[in-house]
């Protein structure tokens, strides 16, 4: 077996040990490319069943368009059952990033309304496509990491986690957070994306896009919500993550397809992060977030 | 290229996390915003005046800034020319073992570090017989920080004499000394370089072996299919390969994937497997080659290394996870937090398993408490002590035998209950009547076997759980022996008394609760006790400063209060008739 494979089947395992121990299992899918893996990985596991358990979206109403249309269509065709979830409190304020800034438009689309949403659906285990690669208090966290009923994570006290044996044990209002891609790193994601051609965003592909400058970064225009004080200018660009458009950087770059990207990542000087604006909001910003229940 | 799966460890303080910092560094594999990320922190939390600090980009947690150490293991992923490695960065202080546990198990290389000032400290002891049990079995010591001593060549060769057979590498991590290339300062060394000899490690392959196959799920989309999903731990899977599951035995009828079936799956792999028969294996199970099927027990000696403030104690209800399994356990030593020992274990259900060091997976458990949910122990299987498997020896006289030249089932009758309740006068008086009608029997008596085999132990918790366990062990081979054996002790922990319910068959055990309540008991007081514990005269008496916790669901419960002891010995005898022992 070689590395993918061997990869793809310590996620697989992964997978299946969480769905055998738990009730009510959820998958986050958040539409980017770690996503995707995910999805294909969780079909591979339980192949010829479906994936037992739903697609949780939490949605922020800024994602870029192409984003949803993306994750209807992979739903549709997957014939998966998908919750959408936006915090009926952010819909009701009108919560955005350019009036409440990005941290407060982040904390409570994305945070609040992730345990609201889990709540919701009683569920017990949630699957995300974090990998310890992305950020240093992600290269921290357990493969099964424990929240508790109020949805935190106490990086002091992480429950020791040995050999493939998870602990997945938890009263009734606990849960666990599982991450089948603890071990992949970006590279490896592309990798696997090209080896098994499995279907991505779009935006993650160089083309002419619709740009302006804000705080540092390029950020695409994707609809006229975003208060403009220069006229947007056409370049050659696309995205290493996916997010909520007004807070996502677009690179320069002429990679079109997946053999380009992987190429164009082993020149990389920069990380993935680097085009997020609510990852250094702060050092350490991360933790924090993951202690209150982020994802 | 090959995967190399390394840690670093050694005891606090000594370099590691720099080490990695410097590793990553020195191979030009940060990204420019992490390194100016790094600039910032180093300025503001970092332990080197202002200068790179290395150990920052590691130690990603804020209270590991705060404090300047590691608190939990960091993930890695690096790649040179020649390799990839994934490198866990484990904590070297004390409290934080459990950590490093977790890092350890994972990995087939370790970096022991130690600081060239101090030398060799318990806690880097500690650390390489963590990395000895857990069968890491390439380890370089490291070391550290020979800048503040001038790069002594005398200082590192006594340190160096300490650790035969092992390469030790003359380092600086803050200046890159031997991390990656050579170093002009210490040009009396030429040996590898930090960096050459992860390279150069050779991950040996377990022996390939026959076939073990770890149900995880049973996949059954609908009525047409149903498979087996889960992984191959050792050797190789074939399609048309016959496989036993417990007792029965089936073909490999498909092996599926997502990608189409398989004609074979080799050790590692996750499938989806369809037999051939209708068989009825649930998650858990070991489907393995029929020529060759793993041993099955639920009795170990073991290696056990614990993870939690609340220490082990012996005899306590656990839980354990193998495989795919979760079934209860005790151990029977103490252990306290990070402690390693040898231990026999028992699992209340039999499981297949394999020796640690024959395979990993089928080898390697964890201990979860009842009531926290939190894992708390770690252990590895060097043995079976009583195999419930067909290999077990067969004894020419074994308890068939006794039982057909006796003419009676042994077992244990087990008095339990408070001190002056009554329990040695009824069972005396069911020995007597059993032996009139010819049965074999033996009493023990808590009184008396004090005064002999138990002779050392006091009245303290951990001595009372110690008495019972060696009681335990002295009635189940009296079973073994053929007889009725009645034990007449307090035995106030449930704990212990389930451990002795364990030993023996389900059947063999009968356990009769004699209950006196405790004021009746008091106003009895046959030896005085009651009244002398009341005086303060007698520490940790039962039902006075010491717990008694009666039995949920004893075979037998004699109220004392109602029945006379001639009644209560008739009524033992009448269950034990129906119960068909005698
Ligand atoms: N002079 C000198 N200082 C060093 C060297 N290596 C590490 N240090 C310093 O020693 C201190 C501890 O280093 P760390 O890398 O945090 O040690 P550690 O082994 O990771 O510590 P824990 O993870 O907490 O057990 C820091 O201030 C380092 O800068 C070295 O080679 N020379
Ligand atoms: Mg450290």
């Amino acid at each position: 077996m070689n590395h993918l494979d061997t990869l793809e089947a310590d996620s697989i395992d992964i997978f299946r040990e969480a769905v055998a121990e738990s009730e009510r299992p959820v998958l986050l899918y958040s539409i980017g490319k770690d996503s995707s893996v995910l999805l294909h990985l969780a079909r591979k596991a339980f192949y010829p069943s479906k994936p037992p358990f739903p697609l949780l979206h939490v949605d922020t109403t800024w994602k870029f368009r192409e984003m949803i249309a993306f994750r209807d269509r992979i739903v549709a065709e997957l014939g998966l059952e998908l919750i959408v979830h936006r915090n009926p409190e952010c819909v009701a304020l009108g919560i955005n990033p350019f009036d409440h800034g990005s941290a407060r438009h982040t904390d409570l689309w994305k945070t609040q309304g992730l345990r609201q949403a889990l709540d919701a659906g009683r569920f017990d285990v949630a699957f995300g496509g974090a990998r310890r690669d992305e950020e240093a208090s992600r290269a921290k966290e357990r493969v099964f990491s424990f929240r508790t009923a109020q949805h935190r994570w106490d990086p002091k006290n992480q429950r020791p986690e040995l050999w493939r044996l998870y602990n997945t044990r938890v009263a009734p209002g606990e849960s666990i957070r599982v991450f089948p891609l603890s071990n992949w790193t970006e590279l490896d994601v592309w990798r696997y994306v090209e080896r098994e051609r499995i279907p991505v965003v779009p935006l993650y592909f160089a083309a002419q896009r619709q740009v302006v400058d804000r705080d540092g970064l390029l950020i695409m225009v994707d609809d006229d919500r975003m208060p403009l004080v220069s006229p947007p200018r056409t370049e050659l660009v696309r995205f290493r993550t996916l997010g909520c458009y007004p807070l996502t950087g677009a690179v320069r770059s002429e990679a079109r397809t997946v053999s380009e990207i992987v190429e164009e990542m082993r020149a990389a000087t920069t990380s993935e992060r680097q085009g997020r604006l609510i990852d250094h909001d702060q050092s350490g910003s991360m933790e924090r977030k993951k202690q209150e229940g982020y994802f | 290229m090959e995967l190399l799966r390394f840690i670093t460890c050694g005891s606090v303080d000594d370099g590691k996390s720099t080490l990695i910092g410097r590793l990553l560094y020195e191979s030009k594999l940060l990204y420019a915003d992490h390194l100016a990320a790094l600039e910032a922190d180093s300025r503001r939390v970092g332990t080197r005046g202002g200068e790179l600090d290395f150990a920052l980009l590691v130690d990603g947690l804020a209270a590991e800034r705060e404090q300047g150490i590691t608190i939990d293991v960091a993930y890695r992923f690096f790649a040179t020319e020649a390799r990839r490695f994934i490198v866990a960065d484990t904590p070297g202080h004390e409290q934080y073992t459990r950590n490093m546990v977790t890092g350890a198990s994972t990995a087939d290389a370790a970096v022991l570090l130690l600081d060239a000032r101090k030398g060799v400290l318990s806690q880097t002891r500690r650390h390489a017989r963590i990395v000895s049990l857990l069968g890491i079995r390439h380890v370089a010591v490291a070391v550290n920080k020979l800048d503040l001593l001038e790069y002594s060549q005398e200082v590192f060769e006594k340190i160096q004499a300490e650790f035969p057979d092992t390469t030790c590498i003359p380092m600086s991590a803050t200046e890159g000394v031997n991390v990656i290339g050579h170093s002009e300062l210490t040009p009396w060394y030429d040996g590898p370089t930090l960096l050459q000899w992860l390279e150069s490690v050779v991950v040996e392959t377990e022996e390939d072996g026959p076939s073990r196959f770890l149900v995880q799920w049973v996949n059954r989309p609908d009525a047409t299919f149903r498979g087996f999903s889960g992984r191959v731990l050792r050797g190789t899977l074939r399609q048309g390969d016959e496989v036993r599951v417990g007792e029965r035995t089936s073909t490999v009828d498909r092996i599926v994937t997502m990608d189409g079936d398989l004609a074979e799956a080799p050790k590692g792999s996750s499938v989806t497997v369809v037999l051939a028969d209708d068989v009825d294996a649930s998650r858990g199970d070991v489907l393995a080659a029929a020529s060759d099927p793993p041993a099955v027990a639920d009795a170990f000696q073991a290696h056990l290394v614990w993870l939690s403030e609340a220490g082990l104690m012996p005899g306590r209800r656990y839980l354990a996870k193998i495989g795919a399994r979760t079934v209860g356990f005790t151990a029977t030593k103490a252990l306290q937090l990070n402690e390693i020992g040898t231990d026999t274990v028992h699992f209340e259900a039999p499981v297949p398993f394999e020796s640690y060091r024959t395979n990993r997976d089928l080898g390697s458990f964890v201990v979860l408490d009842r009531l926290t949910n939190a894992t708390v122990g770690a252990g590895m299987i060097d043995c079976a002590l009583r195999s419930s498997n067909l290999r077990w020896q067969t004894l020419t006289v074994d308890k068939q035998a006794r039982i057909s030249r006796n003419g009676h089932r042994p077992c244990v009758v087990w008095l339990t209950g408070l001190s002056g309740a009554g329990k040695s006068t009824i069972a005396d008086l069911v020995e007597k009547a059993l032996h009139a009608a010819g049965r074999h029997t033996f009493l023990l008596d808590g009184d008396n076997v004090r005064h002999g085999l138990n002779s050392d132990l006091g009245f303290s918790d951990a001595d009372r759980v110690e008495n019972i366990r060696r009681i335990a062990e002295v009635a189940a081979l009296m079973v073994d022996a053929g007889l009725i054996v009645l034990v007449s002790f307090i035995s106030p922990f449930r704990a212990e008394r389930a451990l002795a319910r364990e030993l023996v068959a389900e059947n063999e055990f009968c356990e009769v609760y004699v209950d006196t309540p405790l004021a009746v008991a008091e106003q009895r007081d046959p030896k005085g006790l009651y009244a002398r514990a009341r005086r303060g005269e007698l520490a940790n008496f039962t039902g006075i400063d010491s717990p008694y916790e009666p039995p949920e669901n004893p075979e037998i419960r004699l109220d004392t209060t109602a029945l006379s002891p001639a009644e209560a010995a008739s009524a033992v005898v009448a269950r034990l008739r129906s119960l068909g022992i005698c």
